[in-house]
């Protein structure tokens, strides 16, 4: 896919979104098919050219707000989706859990009813319970973008990994991808997993036994818990952050003891593929999951991943309204 | 059309239900035959009765002993937006129980005489179903010192429990099944370790881990129940276990059953027949304690109802409001409004398939439960029977009837159930408490 491609010409957003594409929400990867994750990336590449490198405006989206509803904090995702939508001409309106109505004991469903009765198009939600966007969905009119519940989901982040793979490499079909560390509490390990396998990569996670269950291996998953056994079939390593915000009980008796079984360092460096890609979600702990001179190396995409967030966000904001503003008016799908 | 001319000794008060196949698991009868109800009692069962000109024709359906459903919550007081003492015994009717037992977990929590008192009153007048009430086991449920055992036993409480918590304190539980043996009454008990399953929302397992929900793993509910068994088995004491829902859990009653331990147990009519894959759709609904769990544990739990390790159904019923239920899954409280679908439920997915036969149904839905919580007593004038001289409650039962979950029509005052639109075979068709109808 070049930047010459079949959407490179567009001028509305109707036009760069196929018919194929029927979900009025995005609310994780897992109940997306191939096809709708293979147009979520060639329309996340489009709109990267289209704005060189996410730098340019376009206005396909003029006439849109999207909201943003975090209740968990964020820096970059949060100004990533604010990015995206300003890219293509939406306005955007913020609401976070300590300022909103939430403090004086309205419900969740009852504040995205009155944001979206501001004519907003579309919410973007980062909750720290699994479904919270899904509740959202079943009540609301608007489209709902899941940007992280608790540890279940968070498809943009899942989809700009993807995307920084897929420009690297030109494919991800039959590459080995291996996802380190918290798998348990990782809504980016998820996403991936699911993402990763629909378009054909060997998915690895890697990490403590109490972090990494076996039952992944149920949904065709390899489970390993030796980050030096499987590095040297890797071509990409995606090294998660420990997620200490949500562990009620701490799975690893040390810091110290992570960093010497899963930390990516120069050391282990020695034993990858020539080519090896490092990919982390951030904010990433530097001396933790990764050393500086690995994260900093010629290796790293980290920054790359960023870039690819808004490219991502931009594809996501467009496929979801359209298709929302398409559905038949009896309500229609339900994604 | 009533004969009210005395030349035909008919009363007011009597009852003809004719043609009817009559189950009574606590006789071992069934047959086709007439049931005579006289004054409220049971007077006669045998073929061609006469004696009443009130008529119930019962040609193709089942005449059971009115069900009993010892594990209710009724929210009243404290609660009334969930469910208050008169929806709740309605809902009960509609299901087709002529009794209930319920939980203390009302706002303040049953532990004194007056509160009994306040329920028995108000459920004189609702007027629906027979309501006994289990009390706490400690005072304000709060798991330290026994609550007043005697005086609330001689007040009426049949049971005492502090669920739906589980009685944390290993110590006060075994002081309570020590000290409730003067009374004669059960511990019902809520099996579960907190330690292993607090802030959880689903059943530990694949689905948990995939949608990134907190587990609530089934070793939590197993070491409880391994525990009460071992207290029940120290002490001597009359032990009821709710709440079973794990293969560990039937296998470790089965043996302490063979063993000769004197305990009862129970299974809620979810963990019959719902998995937890169904929380991929993040319906609160969903959401009930115990979990639901994967089908291993369901086909476990219909074994042992099967071999008799469970001896009792229970609807489980936890009716909440809707505005607490449509919330942030973590948000929303456990709880499903069942009490007018568990007969329907239990037969279209234990008798139906060929689990149990209608027979062994009703000994789970009304003779055992009875049991379990001495209803069978006649200071409780013989629940869970249709014997010569029992109270006449009498549950008929359509097994043929097919119907579909509408939660508009429900009678309890919370709809929370995820069961809209289902399809559901057989039904309680006329219900009758102390020789009264109640439905038709």
């Amino acid at each position: 896919m070049g930047t010459t491609g079949p959407h490179s010409e567009f001028t509305t957003a109707a036009e760069l979104v196929p018919a194929s594409w029927k979900h009025r929400h995005l609310l994780g990867l897992e109940n997306l098919d191939q096809e709708d994750i293979t147009t979520l990336l060639q329309t996340a590449v489009t709109l990267k050219s289209a704005t060189d490198g996410c730098h340019n405006k376009l206005d396909i989206l003029k006439n849109l707000t999207i909201a943003n509803m975090f209740f968990e904090n964020s820096t970059r995702t949060r100004n990533s989706f604010s990015l995206a939508a300003r890219r293509l001409g939406a306005e955007t309106v913020e609401f976070s859990a300590s300022s909103s109505s939430l403090s004086k004991g309205e419900t969740l469903i009852d504040t995205a009813k009155t944001i979206e009765a501001m004519n907003v198009d579309a919410i973007v939600i980062r909750h720290s319970t699994p479904g919270s966007p899904h509740l959202l969905s079943n009540n609301v009119d608007c489209s709902i973008l899941n940007a992280g519940d608790g540890p279940h989901e968070h498809p943009t982040q899942g989809m700009l990994d993807i995307m920084t793979i897929y420009e690297q490499r030109g494919t991800i079909a039959g590459l080995t991808v291996a996802m380190v560390g918290d798998i348990a509490y990782s809504r980016t390990a998820r996403s991936n997993i699911w993402g990763l396998k629909k378009l054909g990569a060997n998915v690895i996670v890697c990490g403590p036994s109490t972090l990494v269950s076996n039952a992944w291996e149920q949904y065709g998953v390899e489970v390993s818990h030796n980050l030096d056994d499987i590095i040297p079939r890797c071509d990409v390593l995606n090294l998660l952050r420990i997620q200490f915000e949500r562990q009620y009980t701490r799975p690893f008796p040390s810091v110290r003891e992570y960093a010497f079984l899963y930390g990516m360092n120069k050391e282990r460096m020695a034993h990858a593929k020539e080519n090896i890609l490092i990919l982390a979600p951030g904010p990433i702990n530097r001396g933790v999951e990764v050393t500086p001179d690995v994260a900093d190396g010629p290796h790293s995409v980290i920054l790359n991943q960023v870039t690819n967030g808004i490219a991502v966000r931009m594809a996501a904001l467009t496929l979801t309204t359209t298709a929302n503003q398409r559905k038949p008016s009896n309500g229609g799908n339900e994604q | 059309m009533p004969d009210s001319s005395p030349l035909h000794s008919t009363t007011e008060n009597s009852l003809l239900i004719r043609g009817g196949r009559v189950i009574d698991p606590s006789q071992d009868y069934d047959g086709i035959a007439d049931v005579l109800v006289n004054d409220g009692v049971i007077v006669e069962i045998g073929e061609n009765l006469s004696g009443s000109s009130n008529i119930i024709d019962a040609t193709d359906k089942i005449v059971a002993p009115g069900l009993v459903d010892i594990h209710v919550q009724l929210r009243e007081p404290g609660f009334e937006e969930d469910e208050c003492i008169a929806t709740g015994t309605a809902a009960a009717i509609a299901g087709g129980f002529t009794s209930i037992a319920c939980l203390p977990n009302t706002c303040p929590p049953i532990d004194t005489q007056a509160q009994i008192q306040f329920i028995q009153q108000k459920a004189i007048q609702a007027d629906n179903c027979n309501v006994y009430v289990i009390a706490g086991v400690s005072k304000g449920r709060q798991g330290e010192e026994l609550a007043e055992m005697g005086m609330l036993a001689e007040t009426g409480a049949v049971g005492f429990s502090d669920a739906p918590a589980p009685l944390g304190s290993t110590d006060l539980f075994r002081r309570a099944l020590e000290y409730s043996k003067m009374f004669d009454k059960p511990i019902l008990d809520h099996p579960e370790l907190p330690e292993l399953s607090q802030s959880g929302i689903m059943h530990a397992g694949a689905t948990s881990m995939v949608l990134g929900l907190s587990g609530m793993h089934p070793d939590s509910e197993e070491l409880a129940t391994g525990r009460d068994l071992r207290l029940c088995e120290t002490t001597g004491g009359r032990l009821h276990l709710m709440d079973i829902s794990t293969q560990g859990s039937v296998e470790l009653i089965r043996r302490a059953k063979g063993r000769g331990v004197g305990v009862t147990a129970e299974v809620c009519i979810a963990n019959l027949f719902l998995t937890d894959d169904l929380l991929r759709s993040f319906d609160s609904n969903y959401k009930v304690n115990p979990p639901l769990r994967s089908q291993h544990h369901i086909d476990a739990c219909i074994a042992g109802l099967a071999d008799g390790t469970l001896d009792v159904i229970t609807s489980g019923h936890a009716p909440r409001a809707i505005e607490k239920k449509m919330t942030e899954l973590d948000r929303a409280p456990f709880g499903m409004s069942q009490i007018e679908f568990t007969l329907g439920l239990a037969i279209t997915h234990l008798v139906e398939p060929g689990h149990l036969d209608i027979s062994a149904l009703i000994a789970k839905l009304s003779t055992n439960p009875a049991i379990a919580l001495g209803l069978n007593n006649s200071r409780y004038h013989q629940k869970g029977t249709l014997a010569i001289g029992a109270s006449a409650d009498i549950t008929i039962i359509d097994p043929n009837a097919t119907w579909t979950v509408q939660p508009e029509f429900m009678l309890s005052r919370s709809r929370n159930t995820p069961l809209t639109g289902v399809e559901l075979i057989g039904r309680a068709d006329t219900v009758i408490v102390a020789g009264f109808v109640k439905t038709k």
